[in-house]
């Protein structure tokens, strides 16, 4: 069966696409930051797999001596990021919208077939909800991601008033690496997010935008949208 | 919901409005059981991951003649008609876009202030900086660290420290006390030898110097608490009562303005971060005397701020109820800067 189905409600696009500029705004001030101390690199003992950053990375993005734009940019739209991903938590919490995106425990075997499914390794495709475990799991280590820069960020900001938190996180340097890192995770996710979007094809894209979808599914008992209601009435 | 259930003009076009979400679907062609629909171009409809609303469903097993029923052209259809409500979201999408475009063609553009960032950014770290000082207490110290751990920092700066024009036997540190409303351009009040200084209590620490460009050094420092040295003078409050940071504020001077001896380069503190406990007229790092680059003879140490505000070779400080000046600040960083 197919039929249209609300899939994302109202707030949550919002929220999502909101926090998309918002978010490429955080980690391009960031770079302009990063870029005075840019000391992490993918690597072990003497051997260098990857420097953040090339230097013709930099070049490319306009990136050297704006430390000051960057912190300026950084410390406005900071507020905005919070904001919107803390209305995004309650949000969720509140309309009961977490129960599709927290993982429980049968997600990370979902998680692993998925992949496999769509890695064409597997022909088996587990049944889901809204999500498939693949996605719980990402959506909800995203969101974790956020508050993880949020703490961070903090530390590294304010180390002497928070400097329980600071330490709590392994000190002053071990928190700006982790606020790096972090940030190379929301790059990742968002390559393959994007991929899978695309991958999924224009109604799953749509259905961020518009709130509804086309979906393959018999409907719940007692909710009979238009399409599959035509179809049975006519059948009987 | 029972008008979508009412059964269909076949021919005819029908909307079935949902209450709930305003959605309109909508099916226009005869169906007739049995009848082999020709399937829906999967492309088009597939859902990597189709959702159900029920996180619980377990897709009951269809019927197989309600599959054959299935109508794909339906659903083109109903896809079809749902598009102007798509269309509303696309364009309620485009228009927002466009806003959040224009609002950040706005930021980028607005008039910078003297001191070169868009002034709603300047505004933010103004913000940012009430928030701070209202939440700042003096009772929060830096982390200290075991002696092994200090090493000497590098040395960043040089503004201010030219070596040509400065004698150091000459050197005398001037201050300067504006509070009140006083003008400016007023002699020195004080004219203070490092020997002066020295006889305040000496203290030792092991903390982070944080450089505002990211990188950090735990390093060994010895000298005067700024604290000490404005109470010994009474140059912080207006009663020359003792300090009391936490509950009489507002018997202090509101900041303290410090600059190298050729005025070159310039700080600005406010006054509860330079009377925090571990705020320093430092005069050794690492056990030994300032180095010329490190600022001899004396230099400035505060831990809840960025390294900028750690002024080397200092020359002259004032006591304001004025904000100060600041060389960073001029040049598009936070006033503040505080940790």
């Amino acid at each position: 069966m197919k039929r249209l189905e609300k899939k994302h409600p109202l707030a949550i696009r919002w929220l999502h696409w909101i926090n998309f500029p918002l978010l490429i705004v955080m980690i391009w001030s960031g770079l302009l930051i990063y870029w005075s101390n840019d000391v992490y690199r993918l690597g072990l003992g003497d051997f260098t797999l990857f420097k953040f950053f090339p230097q013709s990375f930099y070049k490319a993005l306009h990136v050297p001596f704006r430390l000051a734009e960057g912190m300026a940019y950084h410390f406005f739209f900071m507020w905005l990021f919070a904001v919107n991903g803390l209305l995004y938590v309650l949000y969720t919490i509140l309309s009961g919208e977490w129960r599709y995106l927290v993982p429980d425990r049968r997600s990370l075997r979902e998680a692993i077939q998925v992949t496999l499914h769509e890695l064409h390794l597997s022909k088996h495709k587990p049944p889901q909800s809204k999500y498939n475990g693949a996605q719980k799991l990402a959506y909800t280590t995203v969101v974790l991601m956020g508050a993880g820069s949020l703490l961070t960020g903090l530390a590294i900001y304010k180390p002497v008033q928070f400097a329980w938190l600071t330490a709590l996180l392994g000190g002053y340097e071990w928190a700006r690496w982790e606020h790096f890192w972090l940030t190379i995770g929301y790059v990742l996710f968002f390559v393959v997010h994007v991929a899978q979007v695309v991958h999924a094809g224009w109604n799953n894209f749509r259905a961020m935008i518009t709130g509804f979808a086309v979906v393959k599914t018999e409907p719940p008992a007692g909710e009979t949208p238009a399409v599959e209601s035509l179809t049975e009435e006519v059948a009987r | 919901m029972n008008e979508k259930q009412n059964p269909l003009n076949e021919s005819e076009k029908m909307s079935a409005p949902d209450a709930e979400s305003g959605e309109q679907a909508t099916h226009n062609s005869p169906r007739v059981p049995g009848e082999r629909a020709p399937d829906a171009p999967d492309t088009e409809l597939n859902v990597l991951w189709p959702s159900a609303l029920s996180p619980d469903e377990t897709t009951p097993a269809t019927d197989a003649r309600e599959e054959k029923t299935e109508a794909a052209g339906a659903c083109e259809e109903a896809r079809r008609e749902t598009l102007p409500e798509s269309r509303r979201s696309f364009l309620v999408g485009a228009a927002a876009a466009l806003a959040g475009f224009g609002a950040w063609r706005w930021l980028k553009t607005s008039a910078a202030d003297a001191d070169s960032i868009p002034w709603p950014l300047r505004r933010a770290h103004e913000f940012n900086e009430r928030l701070a000082r209202g939440y700042f207490s003096t009772s929060r110290l830096a982390p200290t660290f075991p002696r092994h751990l200090a090493r000497m920092p590098r040395t960043n700066g040089d503004i201010g420290l030219d070596v040509e024009d400065f004698a150091p036997a000459e050197w005398r540190l001037e201050v300067v006390s504006l509070m009140d409303g006083a003008k400016d351009e007023i002699a020195p009040s004080l004219s203070l030898t490092l020997a002066d200084i020295k006889t305040l209590p000496r203290v030792e620490e092991v903390t982070e110097l944080k450089c505002i460009e990211g990188w950090s050094q735990v390093v060994h420092w010895a000298g005067a608490r700024f604290a000490d040295f404005a109470a010994t003078y009474q140059l912080a409050t207006r009663s020359g009562e003792p300090l009391d940071v936490e509950n009489k504020a507002a018997d202090l001077v509101r900041y303290v303005s410090l600059e190298t001896p050729d005025g070159v380069y310039y700080v600005g503190l406010d006054i509860e971060s330079a009377l925090h406990p571990q705020t320093l007229l430092c005069y050794e790092m690492d056990g030994q005397p300032l180095t010329p680059a490190h600022g001899a003879p004396l230099r400035l140490y505060v831990p809840v701020k960025y390294g900028i505000k750690s002024i080397k070779r200092i020359g002259r400080i004032t006591f304001t109820d004025q904000r100060p000046f600041d060389y960073w600040a001029d040049r598009g960083y936070d006033w503040y800067s505080g940790h």
